[in-house]
């Protein structure tokens, strides 16, 4: 099964609330997928910074000095905030690839759940309710955010096979579904330069839309030319700097519910997900048709 | 006028109250608050009483329905009315996929659109539905009547036994081994009485009617690549 949830804010005075109103969101989605919890915010841009959140299974000996460690090997101010598990590591954008080299280096051990201007990932294995615990998600703001349940079954239960997924800068995906043919494209994939880090059939998905922006193609675009590509079940919502897109597979048997207002955009599994939305009951509630491409932006 | 809320009160509970309902029951009439899309409400019922289900529904509402008369004032998710061998499910909404999905009888109502495979494997159930529906309907239905006022999406009647397909709109593509078929009288009896019984202003001279070549049947040397 796996439950999703999306939610993009068009009023700005709803920002402070994205991260309760996402983890409420997720919460009901909790018995279509109880293995492990995922949320991307897109918090918003400060100056020329970019943000790695960044997981680790021995969060006290990894992080104790990782700021200091970082920001020695990149001659740059490097500044650590950790929640739990995770820590958003905040440095100049132009060292973001570098900054990845010397993770890799200063702590084998790391993850790198995402790197981008404005996105932050937070995933564990646990309930949804506990994870956004973990993390205090319902304290946080932004422009808008993903969020997803797994019911694991094209890969392990593990901190890595949790959604979502981000392959590019500011990107994510989350999924629900299973696809068929993701080991031929994560070859050709990573014959391509992708990275793709698990054996997660998503996170093909992502690499996927990745690479079709890489060579030019709008979220849209890529979007369209995943339903040609990739075989399997899929109900996808992805998130990017300033957008957020939803597509199903042309058989959509992985259910979709979305509602617009004047203040939002959001997205569910099911209904039960939306029911404690503002103004829900004069939001415009609608399936998103098979085989069709749904975006929106800032 | 029995109320029973599920912001307060459970689902486990409400579904036992409604099925332990008698067909002398003087408690005839029932309202259900606070759905909030929750699953499974009013399932298995086999009285006839009226259960107006106040907002919308999540999976499977109204699922083996006999007898009683639901009535849904908002949307229903998937599998509402699945498998109803009698009575009648009334949606003022939207209806998501599979709905009156196995149905062995009764008359199903939506008023807005149904999703894809409404009516799959319908096996004499009546649906009639005032918007359009998606692709895959009536997929391998084998008895019983499926009325369509807007369009019908992709591959409507697949595999198609002996359901009847009524469509006023456009039909977005047949499916293998449905197609159009001529209207006779017989059929536009048919098409009325269950437009009165839906309640919907429609003539059934607009409709046109589709159902099974029959060339699947049985097992067809020339179709051998198609199976």
């Amino acid at each position: 099964m796996c439950g999703i949830v999306g939610l993009f804010l068009k009023d700005k005075t709803l920002e402070p609330r994205l991260g309760a109103m996402l983890t409420d969101m997720l919460v009901t989605m909790t018995d279509r997928g109880p293995d492990s919890a995922g949320i991307a915010i897109y918090g918003g841009a400060e100056g020329d910074s970019a943000k790695l959140t960044v997981q680790s299974a021995q969060p006290d000996a990894d992080f104790a000095t990782l700021g200091d460690d970082l920001s020695a090997r990149l001659g740059a101010p490097v500044t650590l905030q950790r929640k739990d598990t995770h820590a958003v590591l905040t440095l100049p954008q132009a060292q973001v690839a570098e900054a990845r080299a010397a993770l890799a280096d200063l702590r084998p051990g790391l993850t790198v759940m995402s790197d981008g201007a404005t996105i932050e990932i937070y995933k564990e294995v646990g309930l949804p309710r506990d994870v956004a615990q973990r993390f205090d998600i319902s304290a946080m703001r932004g422009t808008h955010g993903v969020g997803h349940t797994r019911m694991a079954t094209e890969s392990a239960v593990t901190t890595q096979g949790a959604h979502p997924f981000s392959t590019g800068a500011d990107q994510c995906l989350v999924h629900n579904g299973s696809l068929s043919n993701h080991n031929n494209w994560r070859r050709r994939l990573r014959r391509e330069g992708i990275r793709i880090d698990s054996m997660n059939d998503t996170e093909v998905g992502a690499a996927y839309l990745t690479w079709k922006m890489q060579n030019g193609a709008s979220l849209g675009d890529a979007l369209k030319a995943a339903l040609d590509d990739l075989d399997g079940f899929f109900t996808f919502v992805v998130g990017t700097k300033d957008g957020f897109g939803v597509v199903r597979d042309p058989i959509a048997c992985k259910p979709a519910v979305m509602a617009e207002t004047d203040q939002y955009v959001a997205f569910g599994s099911e209904y039960r997900a939306l029911v404690g939305l503002p103004g829900i009951d004069t939001a415009r509630v609608w399936e998103p048709e098979p085989a069709t491409v749904y975006f929106w932006s800032h | 006028m029995q109320s029973f809320d599920l912001a307060s009160q459970s689902l486990r509970d409400l579904n036992a109250t409604l099925q332990a309902q008698a067909a002398q029951t003087n408690a005839t009439q029932w309202e259900i608050l606070n759905p909030r899309g929750a699953h499974a409400i009013a399932v298995g019922l086999d009285a006839p009483i009226e259960v107006t289900v106040r907002g919308s529904t999540g999976y499977y509402c109204a699922g083996m329905n006999k007898q009683a008369h639901v009535h849904i004032t908002g949307s229903a998710g998937p599998g509402v009315a699945e498998n109803m061998m009698s009575g009648t499910v009334i949606i003022d909404g939207d209806a998501s996929q599979y709905a009156g999905a196995t149905g062995r009888g009764g008359l199903l109502v939506i008023r807005g659109n149904a999703s894809s495979r409404c009516g799959i494997s319908m096996k004499g159930i009546d649906i009639v539905v005032e918007g359009n529906i998606g692709h895959m309907s009536a997929f391998m239905g084998q008895a019983g009547n499926l009325v369509v006022c807007g369009d019908a999406g992709d591959a409507l009647g697949d595999s198609l036994y002996e359901a009847r397909l009524f469509v006023r709109g456009s039909v977005k593509s047949l499916g293998a081994d449905c197609i159009e078929k001529e209207m006779r009288p017989e059929h536009l009896e048919i098409l009325r009485d269950l437009l009165a019984r839906a309640a919907v202003d429609a003539r059934p001279e607009e409709f046109r009617r589709y159902g099974s070549a029959r060339k699947l049947y049985n097992f067809d040397i020339d179709n051998a690549a198609e199976y």
